[in-house]
């Protein structure tokens, strides 16, 4: 930590207490981060966009040696940042904790607005794509004719020309029924507590995608004698950040943060199956908004396999157990390593009998939400994912797993195996 | 139930890994807790048991003869010889044939990226055919563009040593047109996948660069960029190209080798079956009846108690933040362990830069079974031992002894946990 950040560590008033830098409209001031920055580079060792790319001047650049250049007003943001895949591994890496992924949101963010044309075919198919839900929500109504459309190669072609959106991937499929209409059908919630309950963001893709992750999570709290809340949500806002549209996702957080807030506040603690919802309301949210409650939201938000490893007995639910299962090639995401989960499927699984699981290694799968979407970065997309395609092969299992929906289109997509979420494995092995 | 183990450490670079190991060996349950990644990727990947005395003499010709003249209290002192060759033993069992050295008590002499000869007691391969001992010529290739390593100038150092061989050093272009400031692992990535150059691949193109060059020379220096995962094949690559011995300089930070010796050390701790924990910061304890009965961790707003029966704390020096200091005073963070240190702080240092600086030695003061003592010298808890850079006492950085450190003290702190659990 620097001397300018807290001096109120010391019995002396200091010398010169410099003048914070308004950086944010709402008052955040980056310049410590950038202090503590000591150039060892080990953030651009951990980028898989750097690894690849030869034009990619790597997170250090992209936060606090960027934050001090255009510290001079006629700077303006390099256009490189729309380049970061936003896999926030830089954080990890980094050992003074300089916030480098809240500097890169909010310069991409800074990019978006003051200096990419609104009207150019970028822009627009970045805001398509980041607000994926409106698109889904529409898609749902027909999922059958959605399905069939968009796989049609002739549309795929027509995206790829007027949107560049790469033609090369399989849309995904939407759900013949999502899982909010089922946990309607079901009539909700079929277990009260007062003192277990959680409240479920399941996030766009379980909704529309695979709603068969939220039941097995439903399922599988409700085993452990959990009362569940689906309340209205809209997306966490992870595509959004990585798109630099900050206003966009911070309207979907003012839906978010009062919804969840209210629950926490009858005792419930927020559950996310997907990796980068949890690390969006946990990290991101605080971060870059200011809304009423934000902080406990953050504070109360968990992985769902997270959560039941620090309050259940899971693994003693799981001893000698043997689950007739396919062997897998679990893949952990970034934005799960980031959280400190990168770990937890395998040493969870390993010691159920029936199956296999093996880690494919620690790099990226190189999709990072919509970034592998687009199709001036679907070749560097597949060069980050090589490595993870190339553990999958050497892997014994030909089912892969993850806890993210993008990771996972990335992983079948390269390999052709078949995907599962690690709930729908406990799922199977408690429920 | 709660998360919880017979052993909890703290700390993931060589010291906890170590300790981990140590721990799982006499049986207990072990969860290894790790913040960040490790300063390893600060480190050069040597790994030195003592290369000089703490007058400075040296480079020593067999560490354990420089045992003696330590003063009293390093930690060396605290956990004797066998610790530390019981410390060997285990790095050598974790990195198999990846690393050198192990034939023989003596020190090797491998050169660094300034032209210096640094005496360390274990390499790796990918340095092997450097070492400073061995007289047939050397050529160091260096890249435009990459300023960590100037490649003429570190053979110039190298003669200037003494070197019983000659050393002549150039600068080349990489043969793909990288950005200026392009990182290491470009590099090494393009090695790794033989990145097609104009119809041949990388490996092909970089040693038709260097061939023109060698003028003699039976050995090539690089530095340590060659591939990651496929660095072996890299190598031998271009060795075949070369028709020469080609070898890695370590380099600075960051550094591939120490990246790679922290996958060799996970790697082996996942064999071992030891839990690992990462990303989250460990922030406090939890007591029972004078024991430390939890490690507290930080999960992103929530603090989450990691429960168990003896706790090491292996979280690095001032570099790793295992040792924290401010204008007041110097501290141990975690469990706020003693640490003795001037009241005045301008005595923590000396004026010359190179001089014997108090505070290279600051840390936990050990009982004589690694446990941090309080000023009075009773352990500051029954069951917490500690384990590498945040043990005081030694001057490793002028010593050549930090990984030495790291490996007998964590055999010893990880020993005593787990049987303690």
């Amino acid at each position: 930590m620097s001397d300018a950040q807290s001096p109120a560590d010391f019995d002396f008033e200091p010398v010169d207490e410099y003048e914070p830098v308004e950086v944010f409209d709402d008052g955040m001031d980056l310049r410590p981060g950038a202090d503590n920055c000591y150039k060892c580079t080990a953030c651009d060792t951990s980028c898989p966009v750097a690894e690849v790319d030869d034009e990619f001047p790597g997170p250090k650049f992209q936060g606090p040696e960027q934050w001090r250049l255009k510290r001079k007003e006629d700077v303006e943001i390099d256009d490189s940042i729309m380049s970061c895949s936003n896999c926030m591994r830089c954080d990890n890496a980094c050992p003074s904790s300089v916030p480098l992924s809240q500097m890169h949101n909010e310069a991409r963010g800074e990019y978006v607005e003051n200096q990419m044309d609104h009207r150019s075919r970028e822009y627009i198919r970045n805001r398509i794509l980041s607000n994926y839900r409106t698109l889904a929500e529409l898609g749902s109504k027909v999922p059958r004719l959605t399905n069939f459309v968009m796989g049609n190669s002739l549309v795929q072609k027509i995206n790829e020309k007027t949107l560049g959106i790469t033609s090369e991937r399989e849309f995904p499929e939407f759900a013949s029924q999502t899982f909010r209409e089922w946990w309607a059908e079901r009539g909700g919630a079929q277990i009260e507590s007062d003192e277990k309950r959680i409240a479920y963001f399941h996030g766009c893709y379980s909704n529309y995608n695979t709603p068969e992750v939220g039941k097995a999570l439903v399922r599988v709290f409700e085993e452990f004698g959990y009362e569940v809340a689906v309340p209205r949500q809209r997306c966490s806002g992870t595509p959004m950040f990585a798109n630099g549209m900050l206003d966009d996702a911070e309207r979907a957080a003012k839906v978010n943060v009062p919804e969840f807030k209210d629950l926490i506040d009858e005792g419930y603690d927020v559950i996310a199956s997907c990796t980068s919802c949890s690390m969006s309301l946990k990290q991101e949210y605080p971060e870059l908004f200011q809304i009423s409650g934000i902080d406990e939201v953050s504070n109360h938000t968990y992985e769902a396999l997270e959560y039941l490893r620090i309050y259940e007995d899971v693994e003693g639910a799981l001893e000698g157990r043997t689950v007739d299962y396919p062997d897998l090639a679990y893949h952990a995401p970034c934005h799960a390593r980031n959280q400190g989960l990168d770990r937890q499927a395998v040493e969870l699984f390993r010691e159920v009998d029936g199956f296999e699981i093996e880690d494919v290694g620690s790099s990226c799968s190189g999709i990072s939400g919509t970034y592998g979407w687009k199709s001036e970065k679907y070749e560097k997309s597949m060069k980050i994912g090589e490595d993870m395609f190339d553990h999958m092969r050497h892997a014994k299992g030909t089912v892969g797993m993850t806890e993210c929906p993008t990771c996972s289109m990335q992983m079948a997509h390269g390999s052709g195996y078949e995907i599962r979420h690690p709930l729908q494995l406990l799922e199977e092995a408690v429920v | 139930m709660p998360i919880s183990e017979d052993v909890v450490v703290v700390g993931g670079g060589i010291a906890g890994s170590v300790a981990a190991l140590s721990a799982a060996e006499t049986g207990a349950s072990v969860r290894l807790v790790t913040h960040k990644k490790s300063t390893l990727r600060h480190a050069s990947g040597l790994v030195d048991v003592l290369g000089y005395t703490s007058d400075g003499d040296g480079p020593l010709v067999d560490p354990f003869e420089g045992l003696g003249d330590l003063p009293e209290g390093h930690p060396y002192r605290v956990v004797g010889e066998e610790a530390i060759r019981e410390g060997l033993a285990t790095f050598d069992e974790v990195v198999g044939d990846e690393y050198l050295g192990g034939h023989t008590d003596a020190n090797a002499l491998v050169p660094t990226h300034g032209g210096a000869v640094k005496p360390t007691a274990r390499y790796p391969r990918a340095a092997a055919a450097g070492i400073a001992s061995d007289d047939r010529d050397m050529l160091l290739v260096g890249f435009e563009s990459m300023t960590d390593f100037e490649a003429s100038l570190a053979a110039a150092h190298l003669d200037a040593a003494g070197v019983p061989f000659e050393a002549s050093g150039v600068t080349v272009a990489f043969p793909r047109n990288f950005r200026a400031d392009a990182k290491v692992t470009r590099f090494a990535k393009a090695l790794d996948t033989d990145e097609d150059v104009g119809g041949r691949g990388t490996r092909e193109a970089l040693a038709a660069t260097v061939e023109p060059h060698l003028d003699g020379a039976e050995r090539v220096g690089f530095p340590s960029l060659l591939g990651d995962d496929r660095r072996h094949e890299v190598r031998a690559d271009l060795e075949a190209y070369l028709d020469a011995e080609v070898f890695e300089v370590p380099m600075g930070p960051p550094s591939l080798p120490g990246l790679r010796l922290e996958d060799l050390l996970f790697a082996a701790l996942d064999a071992a079956g030891v839990r690992i924990s990462s990303g989250n910061k460990a922030v406090g304890y939890e007591t029972d009846d004078g024991e430390v009965s939890a490690v507290v961790v930080d999960r992103k707003g929530r603090e989450i108690p990691y429960h168990a029966s003896a706790v090491v704390l292996a979280t690095g020096g001032l570099v790793g933040k295992g040792i924290a200091s401010s204008r007041e005073g110097v501290r141990e963070p975690l469990f706020d362990c003693y640490v003795p240190h001037p009241d005045d702080r301008y005595d923590w240092f000396v004026d010359d830069a190179f001089g014997d600086h108090p505070f290279t030695s600051f840390g936990v003061v050990p009982d004589d079974r690694l446990r941090p003592t309080r000023a009075d010298g009773h352990a500051e808890f029954e069951n917490l031992f500690a384990a590498g850079g945040v043990v005081g006492g030694a001057n490793v950085a002028a010593e050549k002894s930090a990984s030495g450190v790291s490996l007998a003290t964590g055999v010893v702190a990880g020993r005593e946990a787990g049987e303690s659990a």
